[in-house]
C-alpha cells in the first residue's frame, strides 16, 4: 500500500490517517467482495478448512490467521496471511510427523557409522 | 441521414452524481462542434433532462407516443432555443414502465440513429430494469462517478454488468472534484479512483457552484458560462469524445500559492 508523507507524519504523531486512505482501503474491501458472488459464510467457511489444511502441515495461530479478497484492477486474489508460530531458535515450528522424525534419526545414525 | 452514429450511454448507478447534467452539457457542446446530437432521457420515473435543458414548456409528444405510432419522431423531438443541432427526446409517462422492454428502446434509438451523428442516453439511477432497457439500445458508456465510496462502488457494479453486456469503449468521468480536498488527501485522488475501477479517464468535472445557478436558469453551462471551471471540463469531454487530444486538468494545479506547495508536498508518495 503506497505511503505519503502525510501518511508517514500522522503516523509518526498517532493521529487517525487522512481519510482518503480508508476510503481506498475499505473500497478495495468492499469491491472484492461485491465483485466475487461469495457470501461471507462460504468465506468463513473457505477461511476455516484453508486454516485446517495449513494447520497439518505448521503450526498456525489460528485465531490470527485471515483469509481475504484483495482487489486490483478489476483482478480479484484470494489472500491467505497464516503467522507461522516459530521454536525458541527462530526455526518455523513444524508438527512432529512420526514416520518423517524416524526417518530423520535413521540417516543421522547412518552417517555416524560412515565416521 | 448520418451514418456511423454514436450511441452512448451516460451511467452511474447511484443517483444524484451528474448524469443529467453530463448529458445536458455534453449534448451542448457536441452540438456547438457541429454534429447532429439528439439527447434520449431513459429515466421515466424521474425525468429530469428537459428541465435541465430548459425544454420542459415545449414538450408535446414524449417517447411513448412515438412508441405507440400516435405521433411521428420528428414531432416529439424538441429542439433546442439556442442550439439547433441538439434535439431532447422527452421521457414518457412514468407508467411505460409496466410495459417497456429492451426491444422499444432499440426501436427508439434505430430511428434516432437515421437523423443524427450523437445519441446520448441518460440512464436511470439504479440497475434494474431501467437501466437494462436503456443499456440495450447502446453501442459505448459513460460512467460518471464521484469521489466518494458509494458513489465508487455503484459504478464498479454498473462497469460489471456493461462488461458482461459487452459494451465497449466504457470510460469514465470523475465529477465533482474539489482539488483542496484531494490536497489534503480528505477525499479520494483521480489514481484512486481509476486505479479502483480499472477504467480509462475521459474527464474530471471540477466541483464548481455555477452547475446550481445553471440548473436553476435551464441554460446548461455550456452554453452561456463557457469560462466557469465546470464548463470547461465539459468543453473538454465533449472535444476527447471527438477524439482531440486535450490533456487533462491537474487537479493540484487549480489550487496554486505556498499552502498548494506545501500541500503537494505533503502527498509525495514515500514508498
Amino acid at each position: 500500500m503506497a505511503m505519503t508523507l502525510r501518511d508517514i507524519i500522522n503516523k509518526l504523531l498517532r493521529r487517525q490517517p487522512a481519510s482518503a486512505s480508508t476510503a481506498r482501503e475499505r473500497l478495495q474491501l468492499v469491491l472484492a467482495h461485491d465483485r466475487s458472488d461469495l457470501s461471507t459464510e462460504l468465506l468463513d467457511q473457505m477461511r476455516r478448512e484453508i486454516l485446517e489444511v495449513v494447520a497439518k502441515y505448521v503450526e498456525i495461530d489460528v485465531d490470527e490467521g485471515a483469509v481475504s479478497l484483495e482487489t486490483e484492477d478489476r483482478m480479484t486474489a484470494l489472500v491467505a496471511n497464516l503467522p507461522i508460530k516459530r521454536t525458541m531458535t527462530g526455526q518455523i515450528k513444524l508438527k512432529e510427523h512420526k514416520d518423517q522424525s524416524e526417518e530423520n534419526s535413521q540417516e543421522t545414525e547412518g552417517k555416524d557409522q560412515n565416521y | 441521414m448520418a451514418t456511423d452514429t454514436r450511441v452512448i450511454l451516460i451511467c452511474s448507478g447511484k443517483g444524484g452524481v451528474g448524469k443529467t447534467t453530463l448529458t445536458a452539457n455534453l449534448g451542448i457542446s457536441l452540438a456547438r462542434q457541429g454534429l447532429t446530437t439528439a439527447v434520449l432521457d431513459a429515466d421515466f420515473g424521474l425525468r429530469n433532462l428537459d428541465l435541465l435543458l430548459g425544454l420542459e414548456n415545449r414538450i408535446v409528444y414524449t417517447a411513448q407516443e412515438v412508441l405507440e405510432e400516435e405521433c411521428r419522431l420528428d414531432q416529439a423531438l424538441v429542439k433546442h432555443k439556442q442550439e439547433s443541432n441538439l434535439s431532447l427526446l422527452p421521457a414518457g409517462n412514468p407508467r411505460m414502465l409496466d410495459w417497456l422492454k429492451p426491444d422499444d428502446m432499440k426501436r427508439i434509438v434505430d430511428m434516432l440513429k437515421e437523423h443524427f451523428n450523437y445519441v446520448l442516453i441518460d440512464c436511470p439511477a439504479g440497475v434494474e430494469d431501467g437501466f437494462k432497457n436503456a443499456m440495450s439500445a447502446s453501442q459505448e458508456a459513460i460512467v460518471v462517478t464521484n469521489p466518494e465510496v458509494s458513489a465508487v462502488r455503484d459504478a464498479d457494479r454498473v462497469i460489471g454488468l456493461l462488461n458482461t453486456n459487452a459494451i465497449k469503449p466504457v470510460q469514465l468521468v470523475l465529477n465533482r472534484v474539489r482539488p483542496k480536498m484531494m490536497a489534503n488527501q480528505e477525499m479520494l485522488s483521480i489514481d484512486d479512483v481509476t486505479d479502483i475501477l480499472a477504467l480509462p479517464l475521459l474527464g474530471l468535472v471540477l466541483e464548481d457552484e455555477q452547475v446550481i445557478v445553471s440548473t436553476n436558469r435551464g441554460e446548461p453551462l455550456t452554453l452561456n458560462s463557457v469560462n466557469s471551471p465546470a464548463a470547461k471540463c465539459y468543453l473538454n469531454i465533449a472535444k476527447r469524445l471527438q477524439g482531440e487530444n486535450i490533456p487533462l486538468i491537474d487537479p493540484a494545479e487549480e489550487s496554486s500559492g505556498l499552502g498548494a506547495k506545501f500541500r503537494r508536498l505533503m502527498q509525495t508518495k514515500i514508498f
